[in-house]
């Protein structure tokens, strides 16, 4: 019964989600505030309906119905009930009935609080938005269905893969969605801007918030994920290069890049054409990641189960949606009026730089990403492109990034000082310099590289902090004038200095975790100790013990740096019977100045066993870091003037003091 | 319409055509065979206890097409192909070489006498390295060898029955045997 | 209808070599000399393993990872040099093989790509802001400072008045 009501109401949605594309896009072309008002209306509906399939599906899982297809392939009875709820996202079509709620959500936000944009371009808005649903619904109902029988039904279902039940594999999707789905708003306001022929002031007050928040979901997505990887596949890596992780972070980048441009958009009104370009851009990353995911492709660890028929769908729909917003560009972009005036040193001319780093590294990306298929679709010939292409040609893009980081928030909208500001940041300069002195000469070996990454993790956060004492004179007059700065100074700015001091954070946990990790792999006999990064790790033995569905070997080992009370870590080798697989549970012991990481393996048969013992340092700064990056978007967003309320207000405010102005002179 | 404004449109075109292509004619997890046309490399095996005459390099100079197939005990999906090289034994089609890879030499008897012995002869790769040289990464594969003793192809996977007709009857036609 | 059998046969293939990594963490022969076994671990991240889906054979759990492994520090402890183990495995599996693409004919957009992206995307952004500059430029030019608008305005005032009168 469940699965019929959802089946139904998916149907409901997607007759919903037509009829949201097409009206209000007439109406908006006829001027008929009748059909522009739809919109609104329909997008409730849609939404309404779709949070009942995503309930019945839900309600399958929890109630363990495995007469339901999709119930049965990824839940089982003895699942604890937070994985089976995690579970109803975690296959490929309750990812898809997730990824159509947030989508619907988004929609239903605009509806609700757009009050204050012109009925045009938010019946537009909803309507793009409404077209997007459409693709994902069909795609839904037609080749991914969750609501598919199976009869007769099994006794139990069988989702029981241990790597899934797991808290940081559980949040990872919902993260990077409402971080793809917070793009499709962008999108859809680009899209609409383009039928409009003209950007209105209260676009850009909508693109950026919307921006911020699809950049801080991706970026905790795509740190879960990284986080997942580190503790649980065993050997401490948390990022490969592989396709599917490479599909959200051009997504992240190109948001990143967006949200920068938004800002020359909303304060100088310049930029237009090409955000309006990011925008289209950041969202067809995201539909692309989808269809190297579920196509099969590419070579990924992560592909969901793939289909080449459902590849043809998705291949089709991004044909339209991309292909069709991208031509739309290439008609009506070359009509759109220009922007601000501003010379190439000023605040603006830094973002734009920061604009061509981040798009190159994207398009980088995505060339080394697509190539094996390029090579081997014209050639034949298999090629591999792993992790060394990647960093060989992402690391020259992001050093002269960093560097310009710390210069544009100094640097005056419309013309900046460039001696000025360089005047003013002798100081980080400086300090960079010392701290890479010192570190090279306690060690006069350690690679350049390193150097250099500690010299930009120095340089950017010293930077950083110096802009924002600058702007708050610290020191330079009383504490209260300078509290008094800080309170009154826009969250947007502190947002800014906050989540740049996450990248540098994110930077330090790089360099140093890459460059003085200490390991030792080898074969250790109870009793032994070895010494890995300045601690004795003192091998106590195997047992076999037994988890709630799995048998273990766990090792016990005491780690101490001989000074205090030593730290015991208890890596297991765990293999599971239903299904049957085998994983390794990494023992860690996360600190500030490094991560202890313990492995344990193979019997060699007499008495001793494989281990792997980590060192390494900072490494925990690398998920610190994107969290304050994070924290600093958040900032940003609850700025009051990105408000909406507050932006009619602001509005009216700018209305009177140019009135009063004109009166004086 | 000025022309850099359509750049993106046709770069995405571009990428969308490749896509279409790829998603029905490549194969991203099949990695075809560095040495075709190359002499099978050297190698001299002990047989399965009781399965014929070892196998070594000039062996597989026949004079005639012939197939080396790899297999082991421990390998599912070679059962899926075995029948079908049964068939081929019976019709005096093609010679059948086995490569048994990293297994045990009961262990490979056994199965054998269970499923019956398609392979005029076998040898005993025991650690894989002879596997290795051929570029073996998965079982079942199975090398197309040229009557002097080339590789002509290989295929990955077990064997099916059109698969043979496309991929090997017309490399058996080409040598005339 | 094919190309199921084909993914279920190929998901058999690679079923024997997921029941064959059964132990995670092998015991392992390793180099005596520590600096060959680093340069062994080394190569080895840059070798892909082939029946993983995108690991190297130094991070991967999977038997053939394990035996690539013991080549690679057979091959170095022979004394061939890094180019040369690298050689003997791309001999036999071809470049698919090796982590980091090689630069050769098939490759060059690859390698190159990058560079003339970022050289497009620079020359066309200093055409840009060149343009905007020039822009800038001319209105500081043409905009007139207070006292000379005021001139203007008096000028223009008096030109008024003179040819009223």
């Amino acid at each position: 019964m469940v699965a019929e009501i959802g089946q139904f109401v998916l149907i409901l949605a997607l007759i919903t989600a037509i009829f949201q594309g097409v009206f209000p896009l007439i109406g908006a072309a006829r001027n008929s505030q009748p059909m522009m008002r739809f919109a609104n209306n329909a997008a409730f509906v849609q939404f309404a309906a779709i949070t009942g399939a995503f309930i019945c599906l839900t309600v399958g899982y929890i109630t363990s119905d495995f007469s339901i297809l999709n119930v049965a392939n990824n839940s089982h009875s003895l699942k604890p009930m937070l994985y089976k709820i995690s579970g109803v996202w975690g296959n490929h079509e309750g990812s898809l009935l997730l990824w159509s709620w947030i989508l619907a959500l988004f929609g239903l936000a605009v509806a609700v609080f757009g009050r204050n944009l012109p009925d045009s371009l938010k019946a537009r808005v909803l309507s793009v938005q409404g077209l997007v649903g459409v693709g994902f619904l069909m795609f839904i109902l037609f080749t991914s269905n969750p609501f598919e029988r199976i009869d007769p039904a099994p006794l139990d279902g069988s989702g029981l893969n241990p790597l899934l039940q797991d808290p940081g594999l559980a949040f990872h999707p919902p993260f990077l969605y409402l971080g793809y789905v917070g793009l499709s708003i962008t999108f859809s306001f680009a899209i609409a801007a383009l039928i409009e022929g003209k950007v209105d002031p209260a676009w850009a007050r909508w693109v950026r918030p919307w921006t911020l928040a699809a950049w801080g979901f991706l970026t905790i997505g795509i740190a879960l994920g990284s986080w997942w990887a580190y503790y649980e596949l065993g050997w401490g890596g948390w990022w490969f290069w592989d396709p599917v992780e490479n599909a959200s972070f051009m997504p992240w980048l190109a948001a990143t890049a967006l949200l920068h441009s938004a800002i020359v958009v909303e304060k100088r009104d310049a930029l237009k054409n090409w955000t309006i370009l990011l925008a289209i851009v950041a969202f067809s990353l995201s539909l692309l990641g989808t269809f190297l995911v579920r196509s099969g492709v590419l070579n990924s660890v992560h592909a969901f189960a793939t289909d080449p028929a459902r590849g043809v769908f998705i291949l089709m729909f991004l044909i339209v949606v991309i292909g069709g917003s991208l031509l739309l560009y290439g008609i009506r972009a070359p009509m759109m009026k220009g922007g601000g005036l501003f010379a190439p040193i000023s605040r603006e001319g830094a973002l734009v730089l920061n604009n061509l780093l981040l798009s190159t590294a994207t398009a980088t990306i995505l060339l080394g990403t697509l190539y094996p298929i390029f090579l081997d679709a014209i050639t034949g010939a298999k090629v591999s492109v792993g992790p060394p292409y990647f960093e060989a040609t992402f690391i020259p893009l992001a050093i002269p990034l960093i560097i310009a980081m710390a210069f544009g928030p100094f640097l005056a909208w419309k013309r900046g000082d460039l001696a000025g500001v360089v005047s003013r940041l002798k100081f980080a300069l400086l300090l960079s310099l010392l701290l890479v002195g010192v570190i090279w000469w306690q060690q006069t070996d350690t690679p350049i590289m390193a150097l250099v990454g500690l010299g930009l993790f120095g340089w950017l956060v010293i930077g950083s902090l110096l802009e924002w004492t600058e702007r708050i004179k610290l020191f330079r007059g009383p504490l209260s004038a300078s509290w008094r700065r800080m309170t009154q100074l826009p969250r947007s700015a502190h947002g800014m200095t906050v989540a740049h001091i996450g990248v540098a954070l994110v930077i330090l946990g790089i360099t140093a975790s890459e460059t003085w990790q200490t390991e030792h792999l080898g074969v250790m006999r109870p009793g032994e100790i070895v010494s890995v990064g300045g601690y004795d790790f003192r091998f106590d033995g195997a047992e076999t013990v037994a988890g709630p569905n799995y048998d273990a070997v766990r090792g016990t080992f005491l780690a101490s740096t001989g000074i205090e009370k030593g730290v015991y870590l208890y890596p297991e080798q765990r293999r599971y019977s239903d299904p049957p697989m085998e994983t390794t549970e990494a023992a860690i012991r996360p600190m500030l100045s490094a991560d202890l990481y313990a492995v344990i393996g193979e019997e060699d048969g007499k008495g001793g066993y494989a281990v792997r013992i980590y060192h390494k340092p900072f490494i925990s700064w690398i998920w610190i870091g994107a969290f304050v990056m994070f924290l600093g978007g958040a900032l940003s967003l609850s700025d009051r003037r990105l408000r909406l309320g507050a932006a009619r207000r602001a509005r009216q405010q700018e209305a009177a003091v140019k009135s009063l102005e004109g009166a004086k002179g | 319409m000025r022309i850099r404004f359509l750049i993106p449109v046709v770069t995405f075109v571009g990428i969308a055509v490749m896509m279409w292509y790829a998603l029905f004619n490549l194969n991203p997890t099949e990695i075809p065979t560095e040495l075709v046309s190359r002499p099978a490399p050297e190698f001299s095996l002990e047989p399965v206890p009781g399965y014929g005459p070892g196998l070594a390099q000039q062996d597989l100079a026949t004079g005639k097409v012939i197939l080396l197939n790899v297999f082991a005990s421990w390998c599912v999906a070679c059962m899926a192909e075995h029948p079908f090289f049964m068939e081929l034994k019976a019709q005096d089609t093609v010679d059948i070489f086995g490569l048994n890879y990293k297994d045990t030499p009961d262990g490979a008897a056994k199965w054998l006498a269970r499923h019956g012995n398609p392979y005029k002869r076998t040898g005993m790769d025991l650690k894989g390295r002879v596997g290795i040289d051929f570029g073996v990464y998965g079982v079942p594969e199975t090398f197309v060898i040229s009557p002097d003793g080339k590789i002509l192809d290989k295929i990955i996977g077990p064997v099916s029955p059109d698969m043979f007709e496309s991929r090997i009857r017309p490399l058996l036609n080409e040598a005339g045997s | 209808m094919k190309s199921s059998f084909r993914l279920l046969m190929l998901s058999m293939l690679l079923a024997p070599f997921l029941v064959l990594s059964a132990t995670a963490v092998f015991i392992e022969e390793k180099l005596k000399d520590p600096v060959l076994e680093a340069r062994a671990l080394e190569i080895s991240a840059e070798i892909r393993c082939l029946v993983c889906q995108n690991q190297s054979i130094l991070d991967s759990n999977a038997e053939l990872a394990k035996d690539l492994r013991q080549i690679v520090r057979e091959r170095i402890a022979l004394g061939e040099t890094d180019e040369e183990v690298r050689g003997f495995l791309v001999d036999r599996y071809g470049d698919w093989v090796l982590l980091n693409p090689p630069f050769k004919i098939s490759t060059v957009f690859l390698w190159l790509g990058p560079a003339v992206i970022f050289i497009l995307g620079a020359f066309a952004m200093v055409v840009f802001l060149r343009g905007r500059n020039r822009l800038v430029e001319d209105e500081s030019r043409t905009k007139l400072s207070t006292t000379e608008e005021a001139e203007v305005n008096r000028l223009l005032k008096s030109d008024e008045t003179g040819q009223n009168s």
